[in-house]
Order: structure tokens, then sequence, then C-alpha cells
């Protein structure tokens, strides 16, 4: 009991970490186009729980707005309004992709165990205290990236309000339907 | 940051401003307040103009405002004017363009006033962050401005094009950004100076991240072999579109590779030189060859404008404070030849895609020979021939590059100038030798605001020409502020 208590953290994350892994298979394995969605989801909710485990709260608030909120939103839609029970999976082009797509798998794998192996646990734990610290003094990591984000990096905020309202502008011009334009001849516009 | 840090960022503050009340007053104006808008618009920027002037004389000396982020020097404001004036030229230009297919001006001045914030702070940033920031602003605003005739498939394929690639390049550029943050852990142009000077001038990270950011911003001057997206973009776009895009930017990005390059990256000087080198003798001899075939002309001016982005990046090769200046001096030169060379294209793209081949343009002389006479000056001024302004650039860009020692690419550069005659004297040939029987003529449009900017065009074209030395000085003055001095 005291081992559980002790090593809690450890153990949570072994555990949310294998999880995240059998959903992230489970988005590829199922055959139905909603439940790979829902296992994609499960896996959006699972990394911002690791999020949380490694003291990174802002970016599990992220996480959970953006992915598991907007982003998951929109695959709905798409399978909602596409009709996706009739398309079937092209094998050939499967067993073509298959042995290049394992390939690329294995090495970004190696890669990424290698960059554990040689860089986190070479110089032990990795600290995580300049996550939270604003001007080397400790708060929360949500506190601490809002302090930096409205003070030193206030002006960039500012112009990505104005970057967001031009794509705002952009989906408008192009989604509304403009009907004094569709007359092709050129003639009688009012 | 209390409220007066915000004062110097006016201008920016002004533009925005105006710009969200120019797409307010085109919801109620409708069709019919296509010239209103447009002059709504360019007063905004004249009167940017006055204000940039006016924070440049009370800041004096180089200023770092808001945090660090942006700085006010004499690069900026001279980029800043530049800008100004080729947006509101462009605007006029649109404006007829605009009335005759039938599309509302009010959220296409907006986005040429937010594009032109966009390269506002893409001249002026002081910082990796606000400088992106300040391009994806900039970017996002054109995309949308080439993809703004939607009716029309080539104006959708050049935005989907430009978007596609212009978000990788964006992608490749952050990576670079941040890789060199990782290895010099400051994200200041300034900081990142000193840095660099502590860590070993062979540290890969370092060189891998300074070749990234290299390649994001060769793709945003459109050089070899980023520049694939710059044909169709700039033959699908509505022509003011293209004529904005083929300088404004091309300006502001320039400005952005020399604080990023000369400022940021001066300690690696040795690493960042070959690459541009390479880049700028690929991207004279692939344009230039390219344009040679061209039967589309907005096509051939697009090659043609990738052609003279090498010419102005031998200036960045030759490192020195004369090649700087002399970037600056062939950035204001081009945007001018180049607008006026579009007017014309402008005027002559009446109905569909008339005036866009080359053989529209035969026996123009016989019909319109004031026009074919200002037409041959925009020629004889983008192939770089005395007494035009386009000789002057050339000129200074050439002696820089020998001055640094780069005599093959100033070889290249002279061969590849002369190969360019042939292909903008084509268009000449067509107007002055050819007869118009047989195929049917394309008539000049009349269009006095048009009209009007191609003879500034054309006026500014002769005075760089003929009176070079005030803008020398000037161009020399903005250098200065880089602290990296003029030696010639």
């Amino acid at each position: 009991m005291e081992f559980l208590v002790s090593n809690f953290e450890a153990i949570l994350f072994y555990l949310v970490a294998a999880l995240t892994v059998a959903a992230g298979v489970g988005v590829i394995a199922l055959k139905n186009p909603v439940h790979s969605a829902l296992s994609l989801l499960s896996t959006f909710l699972m990394v911002a729980v690791l999020f949380v485990v490694r003291h990174a709260e802002f970016l599990a608030a992220v996480q959970v707005l953006v992915y598991a909120g907007g982003i998951m939103v929109l695959f709905l839609f798409v399978i909602m309004l596409v009709n996706v029970k009739g398309v079937r999976p092209d094998a050939a082009f499967l067993t073509r992709w298959a042995p290049l797509a394992i390939a690329g798998g294995v090495l970004i794998g190696v890669l990424l165990a290698l960059l554990v192996l040689l860089g986190v646990l070479a110089t032990g734990t990795a600290d995580t205290s300049a996550l939270q610290s604003v001007d080397g003094q400790l708060a929360g990591n949500t506190e601490a990236v809002g302090i930096t984000l409205y003070t030193t990096y206030l002006v960039p905020f500012e112009i990505v309000s104005v970057v967001l309202l031009v794509a705002m502008i952009a989906a408008i011009i192009f989604g509304r339907r403009d009907v004094a334009l569709e007359r092709p001849d050129g003639e009688a516009r009012p | 940051m209390p409220l007066a840090d915000f004062v110097p960022l006016i201008p920016e503050i002004f533009l925005a401003a105006v710009g969200f009340a120019l797409m307010l007053a085109g919801i109620s104006l409708g069709r019919r307040g296509t010239r209103p808008l447009i002059v709504t618009a360019v007063a905004a920027l004249g009167v940017t103009a006055v204000l940039v002037i006016l924070f440049a004389r009370a800041a004096g000396a180089p200023e770092r405002i808001l945090g660090e982020m942006l700085v006010i020097d004499q690069l900026g404001v001279f980029i800043k004017l530049l800008i100004l004036a080729t947006s509101a030229m462009a605007l006029l230009m649109a404006a007829g363009f605009l009335e005759r297919a039938g599309y509302g001006a009010g959220e296409f001045s907006a986005l040429v006033l937010f594009a032109t914030v966009g390269m506002f702070i893409m001249a002026s940033g002081a910082s990796l962050v606000s400088l992106y920031v300040g391009l994806e602003l900039m970017a996002l605003s054109v995309y949308v401005l080439v993809g703004y005739f939607k009716l029309e498939t080539k104006s959708n394929e050049g935005a989907v094009k430009y978007f596609v690639l212009g978000a990788l390049s964006s992608g490749v550029l952050l990576y670079g950004i941040s890789l060199v943050y990782g290895t010099t852990g400051s994200l200041d142009l300034a900081t990142i100076r000193r840095g660099l000077a502590a860590v070993p001038q062979d540290n890969p990270t370092l060189l891998l991240g300074i070749l990234l950011v290299a390649f994001g911003m060769l793709f945003k001057v459109a050089a070899v072999p980023f520049h694939v997206w710059t044909p169709d973009a700039y033959e699908g776009a509505p022509t003011p579109v293209t004529a904005f895009m083929s300088v404004g930017p091309k300006a502001a990005a320039f400005a952005m590779f020399l604080r990023l390059f000369v400022i940021a990256f001066a300690p690696e000087v040795e690493a960042w030189q070959t690459i541009l080198w390479i880049a700028s003798a690929a991207t004279m001899i692939y344009g230039n060859i390219a344009a040679l075939t061209q039967n589309n002309v907005k096509r051939m001016l697009a090659y043609s404008s990738i052609a003279h982005a090498g010419y102005a990046l031998m200036g960045l090769v030759a490192a020195s404070g004369t090649g700087l200046w002399a970037v600056l001096m062939y950035m204001a030169v081009y945007a001018f030849m180049n607008l006026g060379a579009f007017g014309f294209v402008i005027l002559l793209e009446s109905k569909g895609y008339a005036g866009e081949t080359i053989a529209d343009y035969a026996g123009l002389s016989r019909r319109h020979p004031g026009a074919a006479a200002l037409m041959l000056w925009f020629m004889l001024a983008l192939a770089g021939i005395p007494p035009t302004g386009g000789f002057m650039g050339k000129l200074y860009v050439f002696a820089a590059a020998m001055e640094a020692g780069c005599v093959v690419l100033t070889v290249i550069a002279v061969v590849m100038s002369a190969v360019s005659l042939y292909y903008y004297f084509r268009i000449v040939v067509q107007m002055y030798l050819k007869d118009d029987e047989g195929a049917a003529p394309a008539t000049l449009l009349r269009d006095r605001w048009t009209e009007a900017m191609i003879g500034v065009c054309a006026l500014v074209t002769l005075a760089i020409g003929v009176w070079p030395g005030p803008l020398v000085e000037w161009a020399k003055g903005g250098l200065q502020a880089l602290g990296v001095g003029s030696s010639g």
C-alpha cells in the first residue's frame, strides 16, 4: 500500500500511457468510422491526463478544448455528412503501402526511444519547474503561461487576433452565396 | 505594459481600425461603394505615411518598443513608406477592375489594409515571434486576395496552390525558428546575435535551424527552388492583386530577410552566404530561362519577378553595407517598374482573360501610341537599360557583388540580364512590328485611375534613373540603423 502511495504518479502515468496506446491502436483497427472517432476522442482525453500528470495543466485544458472539443466535432460532422458506409478500403492500395508505413512507424519508434534513452534518462528526471515559474517566481502552470502571454508576448498575441479575423473573413467571402455574381455574361448587373 | 507604451503602434492600430470600418461600410454600400471605399482606404494609407514619419522623427535613434517586440529605425521607415505607396497604387488600379468584374470592394480594401499591417510588422519586428506573426498576417490576407474572384476557376486554383505551399513553408520556417531558439535560448534578434557568438560555429542544430529559416524566407521571396507556386498564383490572381503581391510583400519579405540574417545570424555569415549564393544564381538562371517560353503575359511577368528576386538576393550574398542598401534600392525601383507593367495588363484585360497572351499586344502602337511607348519604357526598365531606374537598381547590386568578390555570380547576373531582354522585347516587337489583322485585337480600356498610376510609376522610374542620389542616401541611412554601416 505504501508502495502504491509513494509511486502514485508513476503508476498513473504508465496506466494512462498504456490506455493511450490502446486507444490509438483502436483508431485504425476498428471497422466502424464512428467507433474509430470515439477511440480518437479517448486518445485525446488520455493525452490530456498525461499533461496533468506532468504538471502542464494549461496544455491539458487546451488539449480538451481544441482537440476533444473543436477538432473532434469536425471529424464527426464529416463522418455524418459523408456516407462512409459505402466506402470500402482499397485493398491494393493498402498492400502496396503497408511495408513503407510499417518501416516509417518503426523508424519513428526507434528515434523516440533513442530520444528518451539519451535525453531524459541520461540527465535524470525531467525538471518541470521551469514550466511553472515567471521571472523566477513559482506560480501555477496556467498562471505562468497567462502572465507571459499578456505581458512579454502581448503584441504578437494581438496581431494573431487580427490573423484569426482575416481567416474568418476568408471563410465568409468564400462561403457566402453572391447572387449578383452568378451571371457569367457580365451584363445587366444591378 | 502601460497604455502609453502602445503609442508607437498607432500607425498599425489605425490601419487595422480603418480595415474594420471598410468591411462594415462595404456591406451597407454594396456594389455602388467601390470608388468611395477605395478612396477611403488610400486616404488611410496616406495618413499612415504621415504618422510613420512623425513617429520616426520622435524616436530619433533606433528605438525598441513594446517589450522589445518591434523596433523603429530607418530601415523600417524606408520599407514601410514603400509598402504604403505600393498598397495605395494597387488599390487605385483595382477600383475599375473590381467594378468591371462586379466584385465588392469592402473586403478587398480591408484585406489589403490588413496585409499592409502584417508587412509593417515584418518590416519592424525585433523578435522572431513578432516577425513570424506579421508574416502570417500578410500571407493569409494575400491568399484570400488571390482567390477573391471566387467564380473564376483559375483564381481558385492559384489561391489553393499558394495556400497549401505557403502553409508548408511556414511550417519549415517555424521549425527553423524553434531550432534557433533551442540553441540560443532567445527569440530576440539582438540577443540571438550575442548568443551565436558564444555557440561553436559548426553546431549542427544551429546550422539546420538557419538553413530551414533560409528556406522559409526563400519561399516568401519566390526564389528557386521554392518558386513553384509563383506562376500559378500570379496567373490566377485578379491582376491588381498580382501587381500588389509581386511588390509589397516581396519588399517586406526582403526587409525580414535583412533583419534575420544581417542582425541575428551575422556571426554565421559564412554558412548562410553559400546557401544564398546558390539560391541567387539558380533563381536568376531559372527565372530568366523559363520566362523565355511563356505566351501568357502574367506568367511571363511571374517568371520575371522570380528573376528579379535573384538579382536582389545578390545584395544579401554580398553581406556588406553596400550590398544591403543596394537591396533596398532594388526593391524600390522594382516595385514601381513592376506595378507599371502590371497596370497595362489590367487595362488590356477587359472581359474574361483577354489581354493576357502576348498576341493580344499586336499592333498596339498604331492604336494607342502613347500607351505602347510607356509599356516600352517599363520593359526597358525591367531589362535594366539606362536611363531607366531599373538600370540604377541593377548597377548598385552588381557593384556590391563585385566588391564582395562574387565575380562568378555577377557574370551570371549580367548574362541573364541579356537573356531577359529577349522576352521583354517579345512584347515590344508585338506592339511595334506586328499587325493586328486576323486576330481580334485587344483594346485598351479607359480607366483614369489606373492610367494615372501608370504615369506615376513611369515618372518615378525615370526620376530614380536620372537622379538616384536622394534615394541612395536614404537607403544608406536605413542600413546605418542596423549597425552595419555603409562602406560604399
